[in-house]
């Protein structure tokens, strides 16, 4: 309430008392200039953020009802195991789908690696088994040893030994994304102070007259700290804008590999991404009213 | 009261009452201490020993938002009239008014008489550069009693201008000490002095040796 209060009193708008700083100076151009180029890198990094997000959801979520049976088996017996590991699946408890992938899919698979157009039925590749898992799941130790007696060449793999550490990779890589926007932030912060520390230094001879004719430290730092605010937000809102811009100039997961699917802003995230100027002004609000009032009490 | 600086007394024993409508010149010569001494009546500088009492409150006890609020009752002139550049020649002398947050708008009227009782009324939308010595003195009398201050402080106001200037100033001087107000002006132009005595039961005094003493009749 405090804070709101601060707000009311230092952000209306108030012609007279917005003319008594100087419009124009270098910090004026430090200011829109480092705060554009911090919102331009706050949009990066949310966007970095809330990709890692999709991206841990969306492996999370599919890879966690997915699973595998590779059947590797000598040739004469391969149909034989394939068929003995779908009928153990079919009374597996948890199993919501078993299917057999055809020669067109493992070509599909392998295409990446060996192009399309590539024979592989000829190549000693092992048969997949694609199993959706219901909820609750499979009890994977169970399902091992009954393939085990069997069909001994066909192995259950729940993909949880590359899906942790995937997981964990966004997660990771969206603590990064956040903890480069405390540092943007941060960096923000400390540009702008020393910003309104040169422009009070700068400007120490219209304080001296605003103090002779009566003006208080309050209505001076006030004055500085409200055009250090609005600078800051018309910059952050000028470099939110192109950041938002170039984001959704990416290549899109319909063009491009799926590795950048989710590098794209959609939804609410638009709305946090709109933030970032009235949080970048609300740094420079703080930022300026702390240098202000320090560089006018060190002012005699 | 007493201010030292650097180790020396600068003023000793200093006891000087600014009683409504009483009229001051401070004389002396330079480095005596009269711009101090201003200074210590409007809080820009604080004794050293003994007290300056500002409306009946001792300036020490002041906070510096008191001696802000003090400050709008205080119109100062200096000699090297300070002036916000970036600003019209009329927002500069409005400026008292600005920072005290009352509205200019509904206040333009006094504004516009008193442009034109300094004779600045042609050049109220020029900048403070763009005026001549005369000019931006004139200028700086407007905004010091903008407010109608209770107390005028005056540092040498007649430094940079001509003879016939001096003159116009003092008479403007003189005409708000008839209204009331106490004025106090430190100057080293005897033949001012002399020249605004035979207007106005001025009193003179003389800083020497750090200590205040009334100057004889022959000022």
């Amino acid at each position: 309430m405090r804070l709101v209060r601060l707000l009311r009193a230092i952000l209306p708008r108030d012609s007279q008392s917005d003319r008594i700083v100087p419009p124009s100076g270098f910090t004026a151009n430090l200011t829109l200039f480092a705060s554009g180029a911090m919102a331009f890198l706050a949009v990066f990094a949310l966007t970095l953020s809330f990709a890692a997000g999709q991206l841990a959801s969306r492996w999370g979520a599919e890879l966690a009802k997915g699973a595998t049976v590779r059947i590797i088996a000598p040739e004469d017996q391969i149909d034989a195991q394939v068929q003995a590991t779908l009928r153990v699946l079919e009374t597996t408890p948890g199993v919501a789908l078993a299917r057999h992938l055809s020669k067109e899919e493992h070509q599909a698979l392998l295409a990446p690696w060996f192009g399309d157009g590539i024979d592989v039925s000829d190549l000693p590749v092992p048969e997949l088994i694609e199993v959706i898992e219901a909820d609750p799941g499979i009890d994977a130790t169970g399902l091992r040893l009954r393939l085990a007696g069997e069909a001994p060449g066909a192995t259950f793999d729940d993909h949880a030994r590359w899906r942790a550490p995937l997981l964990k990779a966004a997660a990771r890589l969206r603590g990064f994304g956040w903890l480069s926007i405390l540092l943007i932030g941060g960096t923000m912060a400390a540009i702008i102070t020393l910003a309104a520390n040169a422009a009070l230094a700068a400007n120490a001879q219209i304080i001296s007259v605003l103090r002779l004719v009566g003006a208080t430290d309050g209505y001076i730092a006030n004055a500085f700290v409200r055009r250090f605010t609005m600078r800051a937000g018309v910059g952050a809102a000028i470099g939110t804008v192109i950041g938002f811009v170039a984001v959704m100039l990416l290549p899109g997961s319909s063009e491009s590999s799926d590795l950048l699917i989710g590098i794209r802003v959609q939804g609410w995230q638009v709305l946090v991404l709109f933030l970032v100027p009235p949080i970048a002004a609300l740094v420079a609000f703080f930022a300026t009213r702390f240098s202000a009032r320090k560089v006018l009490e060190g002012l005699t | 009261m007493a201010y030292s600086y650097g180790g020396g007394a600068l003023l000793s024993s200093i006891s000087l009452t600014l009683a409504p409508g009483a009229f001051y010149f401070l004389t002396g010569p330079s480095g005596a201490g009269k711009t101090t001494l201003l200074k210590l009546c409007y809080g820009d500088l604080q004794p050293t020993s003994g007290q300056v009492r500002a409306f009946g409150k001792p300036i020490q006890s002041l906070s510096r938002t008191d001696i802000s609020y003090l400050r709008r009752r205080v119109g100062v002139v200096h000699q090297d009239c300070h002036f916000l550049d970036h600003l019209s020649v009329a927002e500069n002398i409005a400026l008292p008014l600005i920072v005290a947050g009352r509205d200019v708008a509904a206040e333009s009227r006094n504004l516009i008489q008193l442009l034109k009782w300094i004779g600045l009324t042609d050049r109220a939308d020029a900048l403070p550069q763009e005026l001549s010595g005369g000019e931006r003195q004139r200028a700086a009398l407007a905004r010091a009693i903008i407010q109608s201050p209770d107390i005028i402080l005056a540092d040498e106001p007649t430094g940079n201008i001509d003879w016939e200037m001096s003159q116009r100033l003092m008479k403007l001087l003189i005409e708000l000490n008839r209204q009331g107000k106490a004025v106090l002006i430190a100057t080293h132009d005897l033949a001012l002095i002399r020249a605004v005595k035979q207007q106005v039961q001025a009193r003179v005094l003389r800083i020497s040796e750090g200590r205040l003493h009334l100057a004889g009749a022959d000022l």
